[in-house]
């Protein structure tokens, strides 16, 4: 019996880009549905009632929702290729660790760049550079976070990148002179097919960027 | 391995600390606990979560394992063989208790603290019934989640038990504070029952922070300055 997979998700969202690079690590077939999220369908709703937000995996006919609850779903549901979490239990907490941080650091200051005014473009600049840092210091020499294998926490950070030149443009300033090490290592996970099929164009991102602001009702 | 020496640094009032003690205890594992002090931070803890700087940390051993519903799924998977499984069986089940740990920790229980932080009656009010709404969310999930058994894992306390759980005490000390139930047999029947089994297990008794002691503390931080 073919499994049924569906991924509702929102093109320029980090979140759902670390759904659709799991899948793909996971050669998963599945039916992409682009949510508008400012004229929510009925399937988001139905299926996401809580939050009403992007991604939801229905596996099946069963949701999941939670960006790196999807991908722990994903890696425990077809464990077979490219395993994304590693087996060792504190290795597993230390991904978990980093991922967490991700989801509670870089989302507050990166919004302050595209989206506020002013003063708050630098002072999200300021600590987005700090939070960089301290990623750039955990990656280290390695070639990807956990190691040698591409994993949770690059697929946890990596749809950021997608954002890098806006965040840069807005904010005047380099991402690369900051962290050479960071950008180096997107780099080497662009190179992968999963992440290359997963993130969208920075341009096309860059561009969208005052359409969305308008759409969110921001200056 | 897992028979090397485990500490958890931490502080009583804190619900995230509870986390990784109830799970150690059903676990049947020893540990030594050092309590922080309040309004301060040792150089083991800065040392230990360099990061966040936060509690509770695990040490199994010198290896730090940092945030609480993380090293529940640690204590789970490190000691497999001991008692019964925090985490659900399936893949599907895992995701929901750890969606619901996910809400608690991300919604609830700032919606919690705002009743404690609301300033005047009609502030007070509607915190009240945003928590009032979210619960009536977690009420159904224990329906859907324990299958008509006795805690969301079924017959055993596990991951989801303890996340909701470890909210107990700010829970009863916030009703306390504001006068007004939020999770009784007329509003949550279920959770109502649910809280009773919950508190009286062995292995969560001992690590329940009294009510009033933690209304005392609630006071004391949540104090507003003179105008």
């Amino acid at each position: 019996m073919a499994d049924e997979v569906i991924l509702l998700s929102y093109w320029p969202s980090m979140f759902g880009m670390r759904a659709m690079i799991a899948l793909e690590e996971k050669n998963i077939k599945f039916d992409y549905r682009e949510q508008d999220l400012f004229n929510k369908s009925q399937i988001l709703i139905e299926t996401n009632p809580v939050h009403k937000k992007i991604p939801v995996l229905i596996h099946n006919g069963k949701p999941i929702c939670e960006s790196l609850i999807v991908v722990e779903y994903i890696d425990e549901t077809w464990p077979g290729e490219n395993q994304l979490l590693p087996s060792d239990p504190y290795q597993r907490a230390q991904a978990k660790f980093w991922a967490d941080y991700i989801d509670k650091k870089v989302n507050g200051p990166t919004r302050l760049i595209w989206a506020g005014k002013g003063e708050e473009i630098e002072a999200g600049k300021k600590e987005f550079i700090e939070v960089l840092k301290t990623l750039e210091t955990e990656l280290g020499d390695k070639t990807y976070f956990g190691g040698e294998t591409f994993g949770f926490v690059d697929i946890a950070f990596i749809g950021f990148y997608s954002w890098f030149d806006a965040y840069e443009k807005l904010a005047s300033f380099s991402i690369e002179a900051e962290c050479p090490k960071v950008i180096a290592w997107a780099k080497r996970c662009l190179k992968r097919e999963s992440v290359a099929k997963s993130l969208p164009d920075s341009d096309k991102v860059t561009k969208y960027i005052p359409e969305l602001k308008k759409r969110l009702g921001i200056e | 391995m897992a028979s090397e020496q485990v500490k958890v640094i931490g502080a009583w009032a804190s619900p995230f600390v509870m986390r990784p003690r109830v799970a150690l205890n059903l676990k049947s594992i020893p540990y030594e606990f050092l309590e922080e002090t309040f309004g301060s931070k040792s150089e083991l803890l800065l040392k230990s979560n360099p990061v966040q700087k936060k509690i509770p940390v695990l040490l199994h051993g010198d290896k730090p394992v940092c945030e609480s519903s993380i090293i529940v799924e640690y204590i789970d998977e490190t000691w497999s063989t001991s008692g019964p499984s925090l985490l659900p069986s399936t893949p599907y089940d895992r995701a929901i208790a750890r969606f619901w740990a996910s809400y608690l920790d991300e919604k609830w229980f700032r919606s919690l603290r705002s009743i404690l932080k609301a300033e005047g009656e009609e502030e007070k009010k509607a915190a009240i019934a945003q928590v009032e709404e979210e619960n009536s969310f977690i009420e159904k999930a224990f329906i859907d989640c324990s299958k008509g058994k006795a805690f969301f894992n079924g017959e055993h306390i596990g991951y989801l038990d303890i996340a909701f759980g470890s909210f107990l005490g700010w829970l009863r000390a916030t009703e306390l504070l504001s006068g007004h139930k939020l999770v009784d047999e007329a509003k949550t029947p279920s959770l109502s029952k649910w809280a009773e089994q919950f508190c009286n297990d062995p292995a969560v008794k001992p690590v329940m922070p009294d009510t009033a002691k933690l209304a005392e503390f609630a006071k004391k931080i949540f104090a507003k300055p003179p105008a």
